[in-house]
C-alpha cells in the first residue's frame, strides 16, 4: 500500500492536481469578458497587469493592505495557516526523499525543527479559524457544513503527519492516514473551494484590473484594492 | 396572473406607458400585482448561463465565507450587526440560490432578493476593497439587480426611471424643448448681472461641452446657471447640446443594461456630432460613473473610454483654480469648520480623492478644513446612493442608513458640508431633515461664487 501511494498513485494525484489547477486558471482566463465585466482588458494591458500585480503582491504581504492592518488578529491566522500548508509539504525532508526516490527530482530540505514549529502553528491556527466560525456572528451566518470539511481536509494531513513524526503508538496506520489525505487534499484542489490555491491570483488579478484601468489606477495612487 | 398591468417584464417603451405607471400613486396596484407575477425561470435560466461567466462564477466558488466583508458595509453597522447584512451573505442568498435551483425560484423568492438588492446595498463596492480574494459584491449586486429587471422585480420608482431615460432619454420628462429654454431663461435671467453671458446651445467644436443631471434644469435651473457664470467668468469656450445633455443613469440603478446604452448613446452621439475638445459633467457621481467610467462599455467601445475626454466637475475646478481661470478672494476663503463628502462614484470608483482636496486647499483658511473619518476611497456611502434615495417602499431602511453619515459629519464638528455629488446632497439634505443635527451642505459652485475674484471687464456697469 505504500508503495502505491508513493508511487503510481502519486503520479495520477499529481496529474489531476496540475491538470485541474491548469484547467481552472484556463477557464478562467477565458471566460472574461471585456464587456460583461466592464474592463478594458486588451486595451490597457500595460497598466492592468501593473494593477494587478499590486493587488496580488500586497494582498501576500502582511499588513500589506487596509483591510490587512485593520484585522491584525485574522491576517496572523490567515498567513501563518498558509505559510504552514505550503511550505511544510514542498521542504519537508520526508518529502524531499519521498520526490528523490519516486520522481527523481532533487530539492532542499527545511530544518525538521523548523518543520514542526510551523505544523503546529499551522494546526494551531487552524483550530483557531474554526474556532472564530463559531464564535463570531457575522462569520457563522456564511459557514456551511463545506467550510468545515475544506478545514477538514487540509488539516488532516497534518494531524496525521505530526502523529507520525511523534511515533505515537500505531505508526504504520497514521502514516497510511497521512498518505491518504495527502492524496485527498491534492485531489480535491481543482474541485472544490480549494481551488482559490490558484484561483486566488486570478482573482485578484482581475480586480486589480478593474480599479487599475478603470477606477482609478491611472491616476496613480498608492492604494491597493 | 402571469403578469400584471403595472408590473410585468416589458420595460417602458412609451410615454403612455410611463404616464399610466405614475398614475398608480405609490406603486400600490403595482406592488400587489408583483406578488402574483410569475418567474420566467427557463429566461432566467439562460440569462444567467449567457451572461454569468468566470468572474462572477469564480467570485461565488471561491469565497472563503471569511466575514471579512462584514464590517466594510455601512448598512451592516448601522443595523446592529445583522448578520444578514454581511456583504457575502446577501450575494450568496442571492444569486448562489438562483443557480443552484438552475432559474426554478418563486415570485416571493425574486420579491425577496428584490428588496435585498435595493434596500440592502447600495452598489458602493466598499466590501471589494477588504476581501482578500478581490470579489467585489457591489458589482455582482448590480449584476442581480440585470437579472430581477429583465424579470419585472424592480421598486416601481425604479421602473419608471428607467422608463423615463427610455422615453425622454433624462431621468425626468425634461424634454428637448424644456432644456433649451431653461438654457435660455437661465441666460436672460442672469444677464443683467453677468453682462455678455450665455448658454450656447448646440456650438460645434467648443472647448467644453457641457453635460448635467436632469434634476437640474427640473427642480434647480440655477445650478446651471452657476455652471454657465463660472465658465463665464474663467472665460471657457463651452456649449451645451440640445440633445444628449442628460448625463445620469437611473437605468444603472435599475438594472436595465439596454436602456443604460441607449442613454448613453444618446450622449456620445452629441460628442460626436459637436465635436468638443472635452467633456465636462456636472456635480453628480453617478452620473460620471454612468457616462464615463461605465458607459463605454454599454456603448461598446473596447476602449473603455468615452469620445472625447470627458472629466469630472471637480477636475475643471481644480484646474481653473490651478490656472488661475478662476482665482479665489483670500478675503472670502472659508472660515469655520467645513467637512466634503467623498461620492463613492467617482472617488472610490474613479479615483478623484485628492482633487477635492485640492479644490479645499484654495477655499478653506488653513485649519478649518476638517476630514470625514473614514474618508476619500474608504469613505462610506452617503446612505442613499444606487437609487435609495429615491424609492418610497425602502424610505425607513434609507433613513435608518442615513445615520452613519450623520455620525461621521457630527463627528467632525463641522456645520458646513460640501457635496459635490447631486446623490450625497440629496441625502445629507434628507439626514438634516430627518435628524436636524444643525448643518448646512452646498455644491462647489455658489459657494465659489461667491468666492472668486471677478474680472474688470466681467462686472456689471453702474
Amino acid at each position: 500500500m505504500y508503495e502505491f501511494l508513493t508511487g503510481p498513485m502519486l503520479w495520477v494525484t499529481f496529474t489531476v492536481f496540475i491538470l485541474g489547477c491548469i484547467y481552472r486558471v484556463v477557464w478562467y482566463f477565458r471566460g472574461l469578458d471585456w464587456k460583461l465585466d466592464r474592463v478594458a482588458y486588451k486595451a490597457d494591458m500595460g497598466l492592468g497587469l501593473k494593477w494587478a500585480w499590486k493587488s496580488i503582491y500586497h494582498w501576500l504581504l502582511p499588513f500589506g493592505t487596509f483591510s490587512w492592518r485593520r484585522k491584525p488578529g485574522m491576517m496572523s491566522l490567515f498567513f501563518i495557516f498558509h505559510v504552514g500548508i505550503v511550505f511544510v509539504p514542498l521542504f519537508l525532508e520526508a518529502h524531499t526523499v519521498i520526490a528523490r526516490e519516486h520522481l527523481g527530482i532533487n530539492w532542499p530540505a527545511m530544518p525538521a525543527g523548523l518543520a514542526d514549529a510551523l505544523t503546529v502553528a499551522m494546526l494551531a491556527a487552524g483550530v483557531m479559524l474554526i474556532l472564530r466560525r463559531i464564535l463570531l456572528a457575522e462569520v457563522r451566518v456564511l459557514t456551511t457544513a463545506n467550510d468545515y470539511l475544506m478545514l477538514a481536509i487540509a488539516m488532516a494531513p497534518f494531524i496525521t503527519g505530526i502523529l507520525c513524526r511523534l511515533h505515537v503508538p500505531g505508526y504504520e496506520g497514521w502514516l497510511l492516514a497521512h498518505l491518504v489525505s495527502g492524496h485527498v487534499m491534492l485531489l480535491a484542489i481543482p474541485f472544490t473551494k480549494l481551488s482559490h490555491m490558484v484561483l486566488f491570483f486570478c482573482s485578484r488579478a482581475q480586480l486589480g484590473m478593474d480599479f487599475g484601468i478603470k477606477r482609478g489606477g491611472e491616476r496613480g495612487r498608492g492604494l491597493v484594492w | 396572473m402571469p403578469e400584471g398591468k403595472f408590473c410585468n417584464k416589458t420595460p417602458i417603451q412609451t410615454e403612455e406607458a410611463l404616464l399610466s405607471l405614475l398614475s398608480d400613486t405609490r406603486g400600490t396596484q403595482y406592488y400587489e400585482e408583483m406578488k402574483s407575477l410569475e418567474v420566467n425561470k427557463e429566461d432566467l435560466w439562460n440569462r444567467i448561463q449567457k451572461t454569468c461567466k468566470s468572474r462572477m462564477r469564480t467570485w461565488l466558488d471561491i469565497c472563503a465565507h471569511c466575514g471579512l466583508c462584514a464590517d466594510s458595509c455601512f448598512l451592516y453597522l448601522v443595523n446592529d450587526r445583522d448578520p444578514e447584512q454581511v456583504p457575502s451573505r446577501k450575494i450568496q442568498s442571492m444569486l448562489r440560490t438562483m443557480i443552484e435551483k438552475k432559474g426554478d425560484v418563486t415570485t416571493e423568492f425574486m420579491i425577496e432578493c428584490m428588496n435585498t438588492a435595493w434596500s440592502k446595498c447600495t452598489c458602493c463596492s466598499r466590501c471589494a476593497q477588504f476581501c482578500p480574494h478581490g470579489i467585489d459584491m457591489g458589482q455582482m449586486n448590480s449584476y442581480i439587480r440585470g437579472l430581477l429587471f429583465s424579470q419585472g422585480f424592480v421598486p416601481w420608482e425604479m421602473k419608471i426611471g428607467s422608463g423615463m431615460h427610455r422615453v425622454y432619454r433624462a431621468q425626468m420628462d425634461v424634454t428637448t424643448e424644456d432644456w433649451v429654454e431653461t438654457c435660455e431663461w437661465m441666460a436672460e435671467e442672469n444677464e443683467e448681472e453677468w453682462p455678455g453671458l450665455e448658454i450656447p446651445v448646440d456650438k460645434e467644436g467648443a472647448d467644453i461641452m457641457y453635460t448635467c443631471n436632469a434634476r437640474e434644469p427640473k427642480h434647480y435651473p440655477e445650478d446651471l446657471a452657476e455652471a454657465a457664470i463660472l465658465f463665464h467668468i474663467a472665460g471657457e469656450n463651452w456649449t451645451v447640446p440640445s440633445e444628449g445633455w442628460e448625463q445620469t443613469s437611473l437605468t444603472m440603478f435599475a438594472g436595465d443594461w439596454e436602456g443604460a446604452k441607449m442613454q448613453v448613446d444618446n450622449v456620445y452621439a452629441a460628442i460626436e456630432r459637436l465635436k468638443p475638445k472635452r467633456v465636462i459633467g456636472t456635480e453628480c457621481g453617478h452620473a460620471h460613473r454612468a457616462t464615463v467610467v461605465e458607459g463605454p462599455y454599454w456603448a461598446g467601445r473596447a476602449s473603455g473610454k468615452p469620445p472625447a475626454p470627458y472629466i469630472h466637475y471637480v477636475q475643471w475646478v481644480a484646474e481653473a483654480l490651478r490656472t488661475g481661470k478662476l482665482k479665489i478672494d483670500p478675503s472670502k476663503r472659508i472660515k469655520e469648520l467645513v467637512t466634503l463628502q467623498d461620492s463613492c462614484n467617482y472617488v472610490r470608483n474613479h479615483g478623484l480623492a485628492e482633487i477635492t482636496r485640492e479644490i479645499m486647499s484654495y477655499m478653506v483658511e488653513p485649519g478649518y478644513f476638517v476630514e470625514m473619518t473614514p474618508c476619500k476611497e474608504y469613505n462610506y456611502c452617503c446612505g442613499g446612493g444606487g437609487g435609495f434615495n429615491g424609492i418610497g417602499r425602502y424610505r425607513q431602511q434609507r433613513n435608518k442608513a442615513l445615520q452613519t453619515k450623520r455620525d461621521q459629519i457630527l463627528a467632525t464638528g463641522a456645520k458646513l458640508v460640501i457635496s459635490p455629488c447631486h446623490n450625497c446632497w440629496d441625502a445629507i439634505r434628507d439626514l438634516e431633515e430627518e435628524y436636524e443635527i444643525g448643518i448646512r451642505w452646498s455644491f462647489l459652485k455658489p459657494l465659489l461664487i461667491g468666492m472668486v475674484e471677478i474680472p474688470e471687464h466681467l462686472q456689471p456697469k453702474e
